[in-house]
């Protein structure tokens, strides 16, 4: 039996701006992984991201979904996965209903599966009551629960978040990761970056850290503690000394 | 140290404006060149429009008095939307108000200073359009025309003191979250009026040069006040006859200076209601699309059901409509005369409205995409969207104007099939223009897509009168209609020629 690829995989993955965004990456997240990306501001994260979802031509590299060439194939990987950034992607004028039926379509949901689906999203999500609502009249945190119910609506393999928390408060965070770990559970994996350490050092299963471009770190927290040599310091400081610009020997 | 006074907001205010404006214009000597250039060739048009008229000299006529009257009556309404605009902006904007509310200074300033600066800038507004028509009046009919500058800026003034009030009434009779949409649709009707009444003008006015010469009939004449009734005050106004003039400059002034007094006091409590909108439990929508057997037609259905909820869109399909008018009028006038006139004054018409309200729809459905993220991450092919917002938006500019074809159908079938071409011609051409220069922009920008870029605001202007005239050539010589016809694809294809590459 063969055993079952990657959930995500990134070869030499290579992007350039004015100066390289991102620097031959190589990252490899497993089906039912929560994998966390840190960096500081600049360091990549997000056009790294961006490249995976296929929003970003990357100028070389290769990116695989659950075994499917993402390049050779972008209609096949996009099936297999979600998008979600911390400005909400959903359409004002519609209800969250509308927005669920809307994105199920576009990723060819029966509706009869995603009728259900969406309500039960909705319901866990808090946003019930405002099924029917348009969405110009949620707030910021009350959109950011309806694109999540989107990004899930569908099934996806592989959920790509680029900083799904901000914005939230403490009580929708921990909707949403509520939500986040039952997927983990049936087998979905997840990639997402954040600012929030403490979240970080909470759900992730592995953490990747970036900077300039290049993964300089990678491991679970134990194994970040020993690369970092800070004894059973927090992520913060881990992650602080990680990125800290190495001073050369006296 | 002092708070902040009137001088102090009112040079913060001419800061922030002559910003806009060199951001808007670009600098250096390339402005003062394109200014120049705009400057001589405004006068020459005014020069070119005005020739016909003999004798330009004052002479305070019931004749002279009907025609500038009517012309400043009619201009006031174009004004008046204008400041319509202009202050339910001012309304929705909240920009730096909280910084200026939480600041020790006594707001009723700052918005004084902005009621006279919306009253500033529609003025400066109105007389860059008018300034040539006075200068070549004072030019051909003497010095006393140049009355006509306080004139246009004390109707300006007259204006914002009206929209300013109207717009309040609004807010405490239909709430900040209704207001908007009515305010909107009212400017945009009172626009319109403006034209429509300009085109039936011209229609009671066909094959006589001056659109308002209908006015000078006998019959219209003779149910006028005589030239010394005070009705006429206006005209006397801008012939210069300073008893006249300085009764309306005077009014105007006191006027404005009320409403600062009424409403600047009270300005920040509308602004922040206006602004608690977003706060407000919303319209409803639907419990979803219903069954869709594609990714193409769910597409499409999220475009119209987003269109059909755009007040925007809504007012300027109204407004549309109301433009229809006039074609409606020539159709029944000239029908009972000659058939064949129909096609030459409908058709047209419907093909190049038709063209301007396609540019909108696809704008919205193309530039306006609220959430391009998840289109782009869906696994669905590019063409088969971009294919989904043609349509949506060629069938949407069809839905509108059917009742038109249906109607023109029965009166001259051969006009109607030539106008259903025309308007699916120009609406998939405007929607090509508007994909080919796609700039990712939020709904509400659609507002300022015309000045945002003059290039495709111009295409799709030539492009939908090329194939207006098409159709309106083919009812009667199919050959012909190729001439215009090719006219609008290679002004296409240089269009495709020059986009940007994405």
């Amino acid at each position: 039996m063969t055993p079952a690829p990657p959930a995500l995989e990134t070869r030499a993955l290579s992007k350039t701006f004015v100066r390289p965004a991102v620097d031959a990456l190589n990252l490899l997240v497993h089906p039912g992984e929560f994998y966390i990306l840190l960096g500081a501001n600049g360091a990549g994260k997000t056009t790294t991201l961006r490249m995976i979802a296929g929003l970003l031509p990357p100028d070389s590299g290769d990116i695989f979904v659950h075994g499917t060439d993402a390049r050779a194939d972008p209609l096949g990987a996009r099936r297999k996965m979600a998008w979600l950034s911390d400005e909400p992607m959903i359409y004002e004028k519609l209800s969250p209903l509308e927005y669920l039926d809307f994105v199920a379509g576009l990723w060819g949901v029966p509706r009869a599966v995603s009728r259900p689906q969406g309500a039960a999203l909705l319901d866990m999500l808090g946003l019930a009551p405002y099924g029917r609502d348009r969405c110009e009249s949620l707030s910021k945190g009350m959109r950011q629960k309806v694109a999540l119910a989107g990004a899930l609506v569908h099934d996806p393999k592989l959920i790509i978040l680029d900083e799904p928390l901000t914005g939230l408060d403490a009580g929708s965070a921990r909707v949403v990761k509520a939500a986040l770990r039952d997927r983990l559970a049936e087998g979905a994996a997840v990639i997402m970056t954040t600012h929030i350490l403490d979240v970080a050092e909470r759900m992730a299963d592995r953490i990747g850290v970036i900077d300039q471009g290049r993964l300089i770190a990678e491991g679970t927290m134990a194994e970040l503690r020993r690369q970092a040599n800070t004894g059973e310091a927090s992520l913060e400081d881990v992650f602080l000394s990680l990125i800290a610009p190495q001073t050369p020997d006296a | 140290m002092q708070p902040a006074g009137i001088v102090w907001f009112a040079a913060h205010e001419a800061r922030l404006a002559w910003r806009d404006w060199r951001l808007l214009s670009g600098r250096g000597r390339g402005m003062l060149v394109a200014l120049a250039l705009a400057f001589v060739l405004l006068h020459a048009i005014a020069g070119l429009i005005m020739h016909p008229a003999p004798d330009l000299a004052i002479h305070p006529t019931k004749d002279a008095l009907v025609m500038i009257v009517s012309t400043l009556v009619l201009s006031w309404s174009l004004m008046l939307s204008q400041a319509l605009e202009l202050v339910t902006r001012a309304f929705y904007a909240r920009g730096d108000l909280e910084l200026i509310l939480s600041s020790p200074v006594e707001v009723w300033r700052l918005f004084a200073v902005r009621i006279v600066a919306m009253a500033v800038t529609l003025a400066t507004m109105s007389l860059a359009i008018a300034a040539p028509f006075i200068d070549v009046l004072a030019w051909r009919g003497g010095a006393r025309w140049l009355a006509l500058y306080p004139e246009v800026m004390a109707l300006a003034t007259f204006a914002v003191t009206v929209a300013i009030v109207a717009v309040v009434a609004m807010l405490r009779t239909f709430g900040p979250k209704r207001t908007r949409v009515i305010a909107q649709i009212a400017s945009a009707f009172i626009a319109a009026i403006f034209v429509v009444i300009l085109q039936i003008g011209a229609i009671r006015s066909l094959g006589v040069a001056d659109r308002m010469r209908f006015l000078s009939s006998p019959s219209v004449q003779a149910n006028l006040p005589d030239p010394e009734n005070p009705v006429w005050g206006l005209g006397y106004a801008a012939m210069g006859y300073p008893v006249s003039l300085g009764i309306l400059v005077g009014a105007a002034v006191l006027a404005l200076l009320v409403v600062i007094a009424i409403y600047a006091p009270r300005f920040h409590r509308y602004v922040l209601a206006a602004g608690d909108i977003a706060h407000q439990r919303g319209a409803r929508g639907g419990d979803g699309f219903g069954p869709a057997s594609s990714p193409a037609q769910v597409l499409r259905r999220k475009e119209w059901a987003l269109l059909r909820r755009d007040p925007w869109l809504v007012s300027q399909t109204l407004v549309q409509l109301l433009y229809l008018m006039p074609a409606g009028y020539a159709l029944w006038r000239v029908f009972s005369v000659h058939i064949g006139a129909v096609a030459v004054v409908v058709v047209p018409v419907l093909v190049t409205v038709s063209g301007q309200f396609a540019g909108g729809l696809a704008w919205l459905a193309i530039s306006g995409e609220d959430a391009p993220d998840l289109i782009g991450t869906a696994p669905v092919p590019a063409s088969l969207v971009v294919r989904a917002k043609f349509e949506a938006t060629v069938g949407g500019t069809l839905a509108v104007f059917a009742p038109f074809l249906l109607v023109l159908l029965t009166l001259a079938p051969r006009g109607a099939l030539a106008a259903t071409a025309g308007i699916v011609l120009a609406a998939g051409s405007a929607t090509a223009i508007q994909y080919w220069y796609r700039l990712q922009a939020t709904r509400g920008r659609i507002r300022r897509r015309q000045t945002a870029s003059r290039l495709t605001t111009y295409t799709e202007a030539i492009v939908s009168m090329s194939w207006a005239g098409a159709a309106a050539i083919a009812v009667a010589n199919i050959w012909l209609a190729f001439v215009p016809a090719i006219v609008a694809l290679l002004v296409l294809a240089m269009a495709r020629w020059l986009r940007p590459r994405i």
